[in-house]
């Protein structure tokens, strides 16, 4: 403890102080600090997200744990996957709805508060993808519930996602 | 092969891993799994097919994994109206579930099996309608008669049931799990899977051959890689067509990144499991950069549809090689730093020590496989039991385990990225000159052919029926079938909170096994 508190009084303070401002390199505010405030004003809190994996392939669901990961960073702009669809603004559906997951699909959409926001997520929720409807699957998730947003991809990259969510918040204004 | 004491003739189907064929007759199937089980072979996988209009009725395969190689026994079935075989689950008890999916896809009973009750179908489609026969098109559509699966009872004092799913909690697959308790105890787990049954099988039979690889491989979208390899490997199998040297390499240096990418993920979510949110932030990161140079590279974060017949349709330059080098450099040094800490931490290691074990001697009785099984003493990797090219030059050494624990897993799964970054590195640096594409012979109209490939988690084996060249039936088989019914196992006597950690120390595939 003694050569540690030795140590930090020799060195004193070393901290510089902060630079004047430069009016020059002032830029738009941040994307981030603009999506945090878009959501507030349209929300007017956070945005809280319930994910259905309806019968995917699980490489949609790949992405969207990516998109959890430190460089997007998405709770940072106020966006939140829950474990309960009482708790979502959102649901977000991957996969071509399978047969055996329609009733599943049904009751998490209607669990769900209002706004109850709905983005289909990848070229299988979009359209039904390589797996279209047969007598095991439905197809696109708008064959099951009402959609607002869908995003193409396969799987959509985690910026897409993002964007696709962005979207969905905007159709709301 | 040791099968020869069945004396039936075998054929061999051309490839670069050692897989033969035969017809048998009712005894040497039934003879079979002894036979099998006592030179200490295992089941890879069964399925069954509609061979109406070929050659007689239907007809149930099995395939052996033995140290020659693997073994496929087709059984006809002559009686179309009543198709049935003799049970195999008794000495494979994971020959059950696949029991079951057969007789939902086609009606095919196996005779006294214990256990009759629907596993893929739900009650989406009736009773009596077996999608996999050949007068159905797949297409047609019916009003769903929701049934209520049986589940086996627990009962006593003080014993109730937590019923989870299909919608779990976190962003992963659905399905049922049905636990019964004691307080914080579990008794018995019972799984119920199936919900993502999209009819894959079927698509492939309206599927082009040449389009067949994209579909397999999104039989599972975590093992894209795998699942191409084994359907692509199947199909230039009939096709008698080599591919150049260039292709395998690079193939394998797609497979070990998905091997690396997976167990990355793995490792950061287990860690969160057991509430070090740092490990999930560090690995997730990681991996995040790693898939960023697949798509750098190959153009796709997961390498989606990169393996396609005859090659594949990526290829590398000087720089690209120097790129994948310098990643391996820093991540495994990453890696390592991150071993030491999750080594030392003293609550990581609590909560995965002796949490979910699977006994060597269980896995041996129930076949646990691939990743999972090596971390249970059963000492099987394809990459090294049958080494092709490029792995027959790589000398891959096989991680091994006997402890089955979560810890064993994660142990497992730290010597596999070290073992894949090092093959990686190999591989780029002796990187065969040469086209990562050769056209495919001209498909044979009838032809039969496999595909084995040892992805992250376990063999993926992949066999192919064509007739008329389009494809009569395609099954694929995914390495979870086998581990699921374990992990009913691994969580006996365990605590409710530990199960998503051993749940994510297997990570099994539900679209892989759901099909
Ligand atoms: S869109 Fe692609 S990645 Fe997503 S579930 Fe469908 S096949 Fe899989």
């Amino acid at each position: 403890m003694w050569h540690i508190l030795k140590q930090i009084v020799k060195n004193g303070l070393r901290t510089e102080p902060a630079p004047q401002g430069n009016d020059d390199w002032r830029v738009e505010r941040a994307e981030p600090e603009r999506i945090r405030a878009e959501l507030l004003a349209i929300l007017g809190r956070a945005l809280t997200i319930r994910l259905v994996d309806a019968g995917s392939c699980n490489g949609c669901e790949l992405e969207l744990n990516a998109l959890t990961n430190p460089y997007y960073n998405i709770e940072g702009l106020g966006i939140k996957f829950v474990a309960s669809p009482r708790h979502a603004d959102m649901l977000m559906v991957t996969g071509p709805v399978s047969r055996h997951m329609v009733v599943a699909l049904q009751r998490t959409w209607q669990a769900m508060p209002a706004p109850k926001l709905v983005v289909a997520v990848g070229d299988c929720g979009c359209t039904g993808g390589l797996f279209g409807e047969s007598y095991a699957s439905c197809g696109k998730v708008a064959n099951v519930i009402p959609v607002d947003v869908a995003i193409p991809g396969c799987p959509p990259p985690p910026l897409d996602l993002l964007r696709g969510i962005l979207t969905a918040i905007r159709s709301r204004k | 092969m040791p099968l020869v004491a069945l004396d039936c003739r075998f054929e061999t189907l051309p490839g670069p891993l050692p897989m033969q064929r035969a017809t048998v007759t009712r005894e040497q199937w039934r003879a079979a799994p002894a036979a099998v089980a006592e030179v200490g072979g295992r089941l890879v996988s069964l399925w069954g097919s509609d061979r109406r209009g070929l050659d007689g009725g239907f007809a149930v395969s099995a395939a052996y994994a033995l140290a020659e190689g693997l073994a496929w026994l087709s059984l006809p079935i002559a009686d179309a109206a009543q198709p049935s075989y003799p049970d195999i689950a008794r000495a494979f008890p994971a020959a059950g579930r696949m029991q079951r999916a057969c007789r939902d896809l086609l009606g095919l009973v196996a005779e006294d099996a214990v256990d009759q009750r629907p596993w893929l179908r739900h009650g989406a489609w009736p009773e009596d309608y077996f999608p996999l026969r050949r007068e159905h098109g797949g297409l047609e559509s019916f009003a769903a008669t929701p049934e209520s699966y049986p589940f086996v009872r627990v009962e006593g004092d003080g014993v109730h049931e937590i019923a989870v799913g299909p919608v779990h909690a976190g962003i992963i697959e659905p399905g049922h799990f049905r636990f019964a308790v004691v307080g914080e105890r579990v008794l018995r787990l019972e799984q119920h899977l199936g919900y993502t049954h999209k009819g894959i099988e079927k698509l492939f039979e309206s599927t082009a051959p040449l389009d067949g690889h994209r579909l397999a491989g999104r039989v599972s979208g975590d093992s894209t890689v795998a699942y191409a390899w084994a359907y692509c490997m199947a199909l230039e199998s009939i096709a008698a067509c080599r591919i150049s040297p260039r292709a395998s390499w690079l193939r394998a240096l797609l497979l070990e990144r998905e091997r690396v990418a997976n167990h990355l993920g793995d490792l950061g979510a287990l860690g969160n499991d057991a509430a070090l949110g740092f490990g999930l932030a560090q690995f997730s990161r990681l991996k995040e950069d790693w898939l960023r140079l697949n798509r750098e590279l190959f153009g796709h974060r997961f390498m989606m549809d990169r393996v396609v017949p005859g090659g594949v349709d990526v290829d590398l330059d000087a720089a690209g090689g120097e790129g994948i080098r310098r990643q391996c450099d820093a991540i495994e040094a990453e890696v390592r730093t991150l071993k030491e800490i999750y080594e030392g931490h003293g609550g990581l290691q609590d909560r995965f020590l002796t949490t979910g074990r699977v006994s060597p001697q269980l896995a041996g009785q129930l076949g646990l496989c691939g990743m999972a099984g090596r971390a249970s003493g059963e000492a099987s990797d394809l990459r090294m039991d049958f080494p092709w090219v490029p792995y027959d030059e790589l000398q891959a050494t096989m991680a091994s385990h006997r402890n089955g624990d979560v810890a064993a897993r994660v142990t497992v799964r730290f010597e596999e990225i070290f073992e894949s970054l090092r093959l990686i590195r190999e591989i780029v640096a002796r990187l065969p000159q040469g086209t990562p594409l050769v056209a495919l012979n001209p498909l044979p109209a009838n032809g039969i052919g496999a595909g084995w490939i040892e992805g992250w988690r376990g063999d993926v084996l992949v066999t192919m029926e064509l007739e008329a060249g389009a494809i009569r039936r395609c099954h694929c088989h995914d390495p979870s079938w086998q581990n699921w019914p374990l992990l009913e196992h691994a969580v006996m006597d365990n605590i409710v909170p530990d199960f998503p950690l051993i749940n994510k120390s297997f990570n099994l595939s539900y679209s892989g096994q759901d099909l």
